[in-house]
């Protein structure tokens, strides 16, 4: 618990100290990691796609039509293990997955569902959003990678 | 004038060891814990993870305590035999049928002997078992929840003493009586004792699959006092040893009177024949009245099942199912050796320690070489069985570990010490002295056919000038000694929680794979959960108001409460939504007559709150949570009770 905390303020301090430099340390053991970070979500959100997060995820297909079995399976979850965070419109603890997959790869989303600690102590995005939400950490909740799939599918219905 | 020559000692020794550790090349020292890289084989450097777990005895804290060792640090006291408000057990409305009993709720006891569960004779890190010595009981604990998950009650006896030994596949926990009691219970005179008193050792039968216990049978022994006992193992397994003290059957000035007999028994019992007679109908069941309390982690609540008889078998009748073994005076410590062929008694007011030989003893039987009998239980003659003896070792002989390499540690109270020796060749081979007055003491793994023989676990009774004082008494110290070697090598003092007696251990390994990190949601079946935020709400029922609230970090749901009233019961019934490792929630109530809860991810549990006066009245968490744990809150409004302010509930206005 409090190792979590003690985390969390480390974050705070991390995340304020890095404005002004041109890469971050948190991501410079990462292969391949970008150096020319957006400083804002506003600017992420402008070229979200090669944003792919830190996590199990590397690629994800989405077919055209959306797979109505799985968007249900994906609410089931989303209503019991994430609803208490998030609702599906409008800001609460956390962002609303509305229209998300218009602000986010579907490789991000889902590395930010399975992995979190990661995602908001060394993602340049995830990091931001940490500092935007005051500090709430995105739990862990433990889903499996297809449970998160559905969840991401469930994501494209709303 | 003591403390400057400590001073004086501690400025030789430091200078001794900076000089040392200076030279890379110098040989190996033995001057004790001040001197070489003594303090480096105890320390566990921060991040890294002890080696064993040591389950400690809380002695009168009726609790049990887990230890890391070689570092000594304390981790975790679970709630066993007594109330703890930190964890809410026997307060919340989940756990309070743990403390049942046949006299009504308990709220402490006097836990003394854990063991833990074995398969093939070693230690499997499933279970581990513990009694309390009071009100008659043995529990069990989760290795995997490290949650008591059932206590049985002991009927018939007093002072579950010699308990809660296990047998090398867990088939049995044994629970014997010391303080011999008439049975049934009735109104007698306490000068009839003699030869109307009986000692009642229980066999509690184990589930493999899922551990619960269920007393098979008693025994109805003559009512002497049982003081511990070991099982059998190899060769041996089958048969449970017990020692006894008391066979003067006196019951006053017991220190005077029970000291007399130059010898008493060891008690030989063959269980595999008692299960014979069990099967072939020659027992009593008797009429009897005991708790059988289980936790199930399904519903995450205890239930309470009064038992209402108990098979019992009357040894003078079946022949063949006990044996007394004569050992000298008074024995306390009763342990077998990894083998299976040496039943060690400890005679507490001897200076020597006695070895009996289980194939002398079969042989013995074999050609009914008996020295009388005692209540109809065949005596055997002391020649005939004893092994050896490790002759004048030490003062007030009390318990012997064994370290699975041909060596046996015993404990000596009056002299303060550790001695080890070699079994088969009775020598004594070092000692090591205590500080001060050792009880137990516990080898990982000791009582069991593979011990660990790494390191000796020394359970003190006094603990002056050891540490910082703290009023009139000071936590009772354990004592680490470091067992590698020929000679034993004190590493570490630490403290305790109550009074150890005895302890168990075992390699983190075996342990840390099973251990759960948290209970998952959609397996949660307790009747009041709610898994997920937008089921939480409010019911009323006459006077009861049922609150299915959930948490996840950082905020209650429902926060806002309306329409309580004064005169009203109130169940919070609180699930923590959260699905990750070491994320619990508390809850506490201002005003509430009961502690705060302490959820675990995943769990549902439930206080009751009766609020006495009109008012706005918070709650908040209380385990620091994230954050924005500061911000975990809320309110309730109680209205007088004949109010007609509706039932509301809200979180963020919805």
């Amino acid at each position: 618990m409090i190792r979590q905390t003690t985390m969390i303020f480390l974050l705070y301090l991390m995340a304020s100290c890095s404005g002004g430099g041109e890469k971050t340390e948190a991501t410079g053991g990462i292969p391949g990691a970008r150096t020319d970070l957006p400083k804002t979500l506003a600017e992420v959100e402008k070229d979200f796609a090669s944003f792919k997060g830190i996590g199990p995820v590397t690629s994800v297909t989405l077919e055209e039509a959306i797979s109505e079995e799985m968007a249900a399976a994906g609410k089931v979850i989303f209503d019991a293990k994430c609803s208490a965070c998030h609702k599906t419109d409008k800001r609460f603890i956390g962002p609303e997955p509305k229209n998300v997959l218009s602000r986010r790869t579907p490789e991000w989303v889902m590395n930010m569902i399975l992995n979190p600690e990661e995602m908001v102590s060394k993602d340049p995005i995830g990091k931001l959003l940490l500092v935007e939400y005051n500090g709430s950490p995105m739990a862990n909740q433990n889903l499996t990678q297809d449970e998160a799939r559905s969840v991401l599918e469930y994501f494209r219905t709303l | 004038m003591k403390n400057y020559f400590r001073y004086i000692t501690l400025m030789f020794a430091v200078l001794f060891t900076v000089a040392m550790s200076s030279c890379n090349t110098g040989p190996k020292n033995d001057k004790g814990a001040l001197g070489g890289n003594i303090a480096e084989r105890s320390f566990v450097a921060p991040g890294e993870l002890d080696e064993f777990y040591a389950f400690v005895s809380g002695g009168f804290s009726g609790q049990l305590a887990i230890h890391g060792l070689p570092s000594g640090r304390l981790f975790k006291v679970i709630p066993v035999f007594s109330v703890d408000a930190e964890k809410a057990y026997g307060f919340n409305e989940e756990t309070k049928p743990m403390l049942n009993t046949s006299y009504g709720p308990v709220p402490w006891d006097d836990a003394h002997h854990p063991d833990l569960s074995q398969t093939n004779g070693e230690v499997d890190g499933r279970w581990c078992f513990i009694n309390a010595n009071n009100t008659p009981r043995i529990a069990r604990i989760s290795l995997s929840t490290f949650e008591t998950e059932e206590i049985i009650e002991i009927p018939n006896s007093a002072g579950n003493h010699s308990s809660s030994f296990v047998t090398e596949n867990t088939e049995y926990i044994v629970a014997g009586t010391r303080f011999s009691v008439p049975v049934p219970q009735r109104d007698m005179s306490i000068d009839e004792y003699k030869g109307n008193f009986k000692g009642a050792v229980s066999f509690i039968k184990v589930d493999s699959e899922t551990g619960h216990m269920n007393i098979n049978f008693q025994i109805m022994l003559p009512g002497f006092n049982y003081d511990l006992a070991h099982p059998g193992r190899g060769a041996s397994h089958g048969w449970m040893f017990f020692s006894t003290y008391n066979t003067e059957e006196a019951n006053t000035l017991l220190e005077v009177n029970a000291s007399q007999n130059d010898k008493d028994y060891i008690a030989a019992i063959n269980w595999k024949k008692a299960e014979e007679y069990i099967a072939a109908g020659k027992f009593t069941e008797m009429p009897a009245n005991y708790a059988h309390n289980v936790y199930d982690e399904s519903t995450q609540m205890a239930t309470t099942t009064m038992m209402k008889t108990v098979k019992v078998l009357n040894p003078a009748d079946l022949p063949g199912l006990v044996y007394f073994l004569p050992t000298p005076k008074s024995p306390h410590g009763c342990d077998v050796d990894p083998t299976g062929e040496y039943i060690i008694g400890s005679g507490k007011l001897s200076a020597s320690i006695t070895a009996h030989s289980f194939t002398k003893m079969l042989a013995a039987i074999e050609g009914q070489k008996f020295d009388g009998d005692a209540y109809g239980i065949p005596i055997l003659s002391y020649e005939d069985v004893v092994a050896g003896i490790v002759e004048q070792a030490g003062l007030g002989p009390l318990h012997t570990e064994f370290d699975g390499k041909g060596n046996a540690y015993t404990t000596f109270f009056i002299s303060s010490e550790v001695v080890k020796w070699k079994v088969g060749t009775w020598e004594v081979l070092d000692r090591a002295p205590t500080y001060y007055s050792v009880g137990h003491l516990m080898i990982p793994g000791g009582n069991s056919r593979k011990p660990f023989g790494k390191y000796l676990l020394a359970m003190n009774k006094i603990t002056k000038d050891r540490y910082i004082p703290t009023g009139p008494e000071l936590a009772q110290s354990a004592q680490l000694y470091d067992i590698s070697g020929d000679k034993m090598e004190l590493l570490l003092d630490f403290p305790t929680v109550g009074e150890p007696h005895y302890a168990a251990g075992a390699p983190a390994s075996l342990i840390i794979p099973n251990h759960k990190k948290f209970y998952k949601l959609e397996e949660n079946n307790h009747p009041f959960a709610v898994k997920s935020e937008k089921d939480a709400r409010v019911e009323r029922d006459g006077k009861n108001v049922h609150i299915y609230m959930t948490t996840i970090r950082s905020h209650f749901a429902p926060d806002n409460i309306e329409g309580v009233k004064v005169g009203d019961r109130v169940y919070f019934h609180v699930t923590n939504l959260e699905q990750d490792f070491d994320v619990p929630h508390g809850i506490a109530m201002i005003g509430a007559n009961t502690s705060e809860l302490l959820i675990m991810p995943g769990q549902t549990e439930t206080f009751v709150w009766e609020p006495k006066m009109p008012g706005v009245w918070p709650f908040y968490c209380t385990d620091f949570c994230s954050a924005l744990h500061q911000e975990m809150q809320g309110y309730v409004r109680v209205s007088a009770a004949d109010s007609d302010i509706q039932m509301k509930w809200t979180l963020d206005g919805e």
